[in-house]
C-alpha cells in the first residue's frame, strides 16, 4: 500500500497498539494535536486517552518514566520532540536506560522505544534541526534505529517496539513526506541489517537517513559520467551491519561516508575506522567522508543550504577519488 | 494508633538487622574488603522500618545511593546484598552493580541509583505501570534532601500530582547533602513546604520515631492506593558517619552529632518496649544477636562465593550479543 514516512510509522505504530496491550504512546502534544509534526494524527482516536498520552513539557521525566515503566513490564513508546531536546534528558538515556540490564546483572530489562526526529532544511536553525544520532552510539546498552525510507521506518519501529533493549528510533522531517509501497498489517524490518540502495561497483557510498536520498541522487549524476554507485543504507547504527559494509567495500574499492552532522566525531568517522582497521586491504583510494561543516546550523536558508550535504559535494567528493 | 507487640518486635528487629549490616560494612570498608563508594544509614534505620513495614511485596520502591537499609526492611535477601558489595558472582546484581546499583526486581525494589534526582522519573514510570496494569500497587520513592534540588523533581511531582498517580515521596532529610547542611542548600525550612506547589499534602515528622514514620506512610500509602494521588513525607534524622565511608565529616558540628545520637531510634523504641513491659532487655539483646548472626552469615556467604568470570564484562549489556 502507498503510504508516506509519517503514514508508516502512525502504521507501525497502529500495529502494535493493537496487537500488545501493554504498548503505550507517551510525549508531548502527541494525542488529540496528532504530534508536531503530524505522525501520531488518529491514534488518540482509536485508542484512548489511556494509551495515547499527552504529557506536560517534561524530558526528564518522558524518558525516565519509561525506564521505570518498561521496567514494570510495560512497552513504552515515548516522543521526545526533536533531537536536539535529547541533550535535555540525556542522562535518562546514558546512565538509566542504557545501564539498568547491565548494573542489575541483567534482573531487569527496559524494552523503550524513543522516537525523535532529526534534520535541517526547513529553517528551524541551530536548535531544532540537528542531526545528533551519534551522540547516543557512543553509549553501550542502547539500539539506535534510523531508517531512510517508509518501509523500512514501519518495520524497523515494529521490529524496535517488540525488542527487549531500548531503542532510540530517529525520523527524519525531510523523509516524513516520501511516499512508497509499504507492507501492509505485521511486518518487521531485522535490526542490525544494512540495505544497498542502489547497486554498483565503482565506489560504496555509506549514508543513512535524509542523506540515502541525496547519495541516491548523487549516484543517477555519477552514472552520467560512468561510475557505477553502491549506495548501503545501514538503517540501524548500533547494531551496524559492519560486515554488509566491508562486503561492498570489498566489491567495490573506494568508500565515501555522508553524514548530515558535522564532521567531527560524527557516526562516518566510526564506519570509516572499522574499515580502516578491518578492510584497509579492500581499498583502492582513501576514505572520505562527506558531512556537514563543524559549525552549528545557521537560520538563513542561503547558509543553511552552504550547511547542508548537497548532491554536488557527495558528486565531487566521489569523483576525486577516480 | 495502638501497635501490637509482634508490630514492634518487627520494628526493633529491623532497625537491628540494619544497623548490624551498616556496621559491618563500616568496618570492612575499613578492612579494606570492600571496594567502590560506600554510603551508609547509620542513625538513620527508623525511616527504613517504619517505612517498609507499610507496604507488600509487589509495590515497587525507587531507591537512592544511600538505601543498604531500604533494601533490608523491603525483603531484600541480605546474603546476595554483602555478596554485591564484595563484588561476587552471587551478588544481587552479580556483582555488577554494588552499593550504589542495588536492585531487586523481584521484591519490587526499581534500583538504588548513583545519580541523584534520576529516581524520581523511574519510580513516577512504576506508579504508572501499577495503575496501567489496574493492580492495587503503589510506589515509594525515597530519596535524600540534597537530591531533592535537582530539576528532574519538579517534572516528576508536577506530573505525579496532575495524574494522580499511585506514589508516596519519600525525603529523608538527614541534615546533609554531602558536606552542604540544609540551611545551606534549600530555600524553605523544609522539604515538604514544596508539596503545597504540587497540591499535594507535604508533612515532616520525626525520622527518628519509628512509630511515626510507620502512622505517616500508612496514611500516605492508603491515599495513593485510594486512587487520591501522591503525598510528599519528609522525615527529619541524622547521618552518623561521613557522607561515605572515609568521610571522617569534618563539617559536622560536633555538638549536634553529640545530640543526635542520644537520639537514637533503637533504644528509643527499646526502651518503650521495657517500660510498657512488653520486652526484656533480653528480648532486646537477642533481636541484636538475630540481626548480627545474619550478618555473619551473609559475610562468610559472601567471602566464600566466587568473583565473578571474566566473560561477564560482555554479558548483560543488550538481551543478545550484538
Ligand atoms: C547528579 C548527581 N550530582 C552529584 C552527585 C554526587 N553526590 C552523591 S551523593 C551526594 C549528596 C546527596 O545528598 P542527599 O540527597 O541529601 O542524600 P544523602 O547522601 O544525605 O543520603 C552528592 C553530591 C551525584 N551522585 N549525582
Amino acid at each position: 500500500m502507498q503510504m508516506t514516512y509519517a503514514e508508516a510509522i502512525r502504521d507501525g505504530l497502529r500495529v502494535e497498539l493493537k496487537r500488545d496491550p501493554k504498548v503505550y504512546l507517551a510525549g508531548e502534544d502527541v494525542g488529540p494535536f496528532g504530534g508536531c509534526f503530524g505522525v501520531t494524527a488518529g491514534l488518540f482516536d482509536e485508542f484512548g486517552p489511556k494509551r495515547i498520552v499527552d504529557t506536560p513539557i517534561s524530558e526528564n521525566f518522558i524518558v525516565g518514566h519509561a525506564v521505570g515503566s518498561s521496567a514494570c513490564g510495560l512497552r513504552p513508546v515515548v516522543e521526545v520532540m526533536f533531537d536536539d531536546f535529547i541533550t535535555v534528558c540525556f542522562d535518562e538515556f546514558a546512565n538509566q536506560a542504557a545501564k539498568v540490564r547491565y548494573m542489575f546483572g541483567g534482573k531487569a530489562k527496559v524494552p523503550m522505544v524513543c522516537l525523535t526526529i532529526n534534520g535541517a532544511g526547513v529553517g528551524a536553525a541551530a536548535q531544532h534541526s540537528q542531526s545528533l544520532e551519534a551522540l547516543l552510539t557512543h553509549i553501550p546498552g542502547l539500539i539506535t534505529v534510523i531508517p531512510s525510507t517508509p518501509a523500512d521506518a514501519k518495520g524497523l519501529l515494529i521490529a524496535a517496539i517488540r525488542d527487549d533493549n531500548p531503542v532510540i528510533f530517529y525520523e527524519h522531517k525531510q523523509l516524513l513526506g516520501v511516499s512508497e509501497d509499504v507492507p501492509e498489517g505485521d511486518y518487521t524490518v531485522p535490526i542490525g541489517k544494512a540495505d544497498i540502495k542502489r547497486e554498483g561497483s565503482d565506489v560504496t557510498i555509506v549514508a543513512w537517513s535524509w542523506m540515502v536520498q541525496k547519495s541516491l541522487a548523487a549516484a543517477e549524476e555519477l552514472a552520467k559520467d560512468g561510475i557505477s554507485v553502491e549506495v548501503l543504507d545501514p538503517r540501524t547504527l548500533v547494531p551496524l551491519d559492519k560486515e554488509a559494509i566491508l562486503k561492498s567495500v570489498g566489491k567495490t574499492g573506494r568508500l565515501v561516508i555522508v553524514q548530515e552532522s558535522c564532521k567531527t566525531m560524527g557516526f562516518g568517522s566510526e564506519i570509516a575506522a572499522i574499515v580502516a582497521e578491518e578492510g584497509l586491504d579492500l581499498l583502492n583510494a582513501p576514505i572520505i567522508r562527506v558531512a556537514a561543516p563543524n559549525t552549528p546550523i545557521p537560520f538563513s536558508p542561503v547558509l543553511e543550504q552552504e550547511y547542508i550535504p548537497s548532491v554536488e559535494k557527495i558528486v565531487a567528493a566521489v569523483k576525486s577519488l577516480f | 494508633m495502638e501497635f501490637s507487640k509482634e508490630q514492634l518486635f518487627d520494628f526493633y528487629q529491623t532497625m537491628a538487622t540494619c544497623r548490624a549490616f551498616e556496621s559491618r560494612v563500616s568496618e570492612l570498608f575499613a578492612a579494606g574488603k570492600i571496594p567502590g563508594f560506600v554510603h551508609l544509614s547509620l542513625g538513620q534505620e527508623a525511616i527504613a522500618a517504619g517505612v517498609f513495614a507499610c507496604v507488600e511485596k509487589d509495590d515497587k520502591c525507587g531507591l537512592h545511593h544511600r538505601s543498604h537499609g531500604e533494601m533490608i526492611a523491603k525483603g531484600g535477601d541480605i546474603n546476595k546484598m554483602m555478596a554485591e558489595l564484595f563484588g561476587k558472582a552471587t551478588g544481587t546484581c552479580k556483582g555488577k552493580g554494588g552499593s550504589m546499583h542495588l536492585a531487586d526486581m523481584d521484591m519490587g525494589l526499581l534500583g538504588a541509583n548513583g545519580i541523584l534526582g534520576a529516581g524520581f522519573a523511574i519510580a513516577a514510570g512504576a506508579a504508572f505501570a501499577c495503575r496501567y496494569n489496574e493492580t492495587n500497587d503503589i510506589t515509594l520513592c525515597l530519596f535524600g534532601d540534597g537530591q531533592s534540588n535537582r530539576g528532574p523533581l519538579h517534572e516528576s511531582f508536577n506530573v505525579a500530582a496532575l495524574w494522580k498517580l499511585p506514589i508516596v515521596w519519600i525525603c529523608e532529610n538527614n541534615g546533609f547533602g554531602l558536606s552542604n547542611p540544609v540551611k545551606g542548600h534549600l530555600a524553605t525550612d523544609n522539604v515538604s513546604d514544596r508539596a503545597a506547589a504540587y497540591g499535594m499534602p507535604g508533612v515532616t515528622v520525626d525520622g527518628n520515631d519509628v512509630l511515626a514514620v510507620y502512622e505517616t506512610t500508612q496514611e500516605a500509602v492508603k491515599r495513593a492506593r485510594r486512587g487520591d494521588g501522591p503525598s510528599l513525607l519528609e522525615f527529619k534524622t541524622w547521618r552518623w558517619h561521613g557522607h561515605f565511608e572515609g568521610d571522617p565529616g569534618l563539617y559536622k558540628d560536633p555538638k549536634d552529632q553529640e545530640e543526635w545520637l542520644k537520639k537514637d531510634p533503637i533504644p528509643r523504641l527499646g526502651n518503650m518496649l521495657i517500660k510498657k513491659k512488653y520486652a526484656t532487655q533480653e528480648d532486646l539483646d537477642q533481636m541484636k544477636a538475630i540481626g548480627e548472626a545474619k550478618i555473619d552469615a551473609a559475610v562468610k556467604f559472601a567471602e566464600e562465593s566466587p568473583w565473578p568470570d571474566a566473560s561477564e564484562l560482555y554479558t548483560d549489556v543488550y538481551d543478545r550479543q550484538l
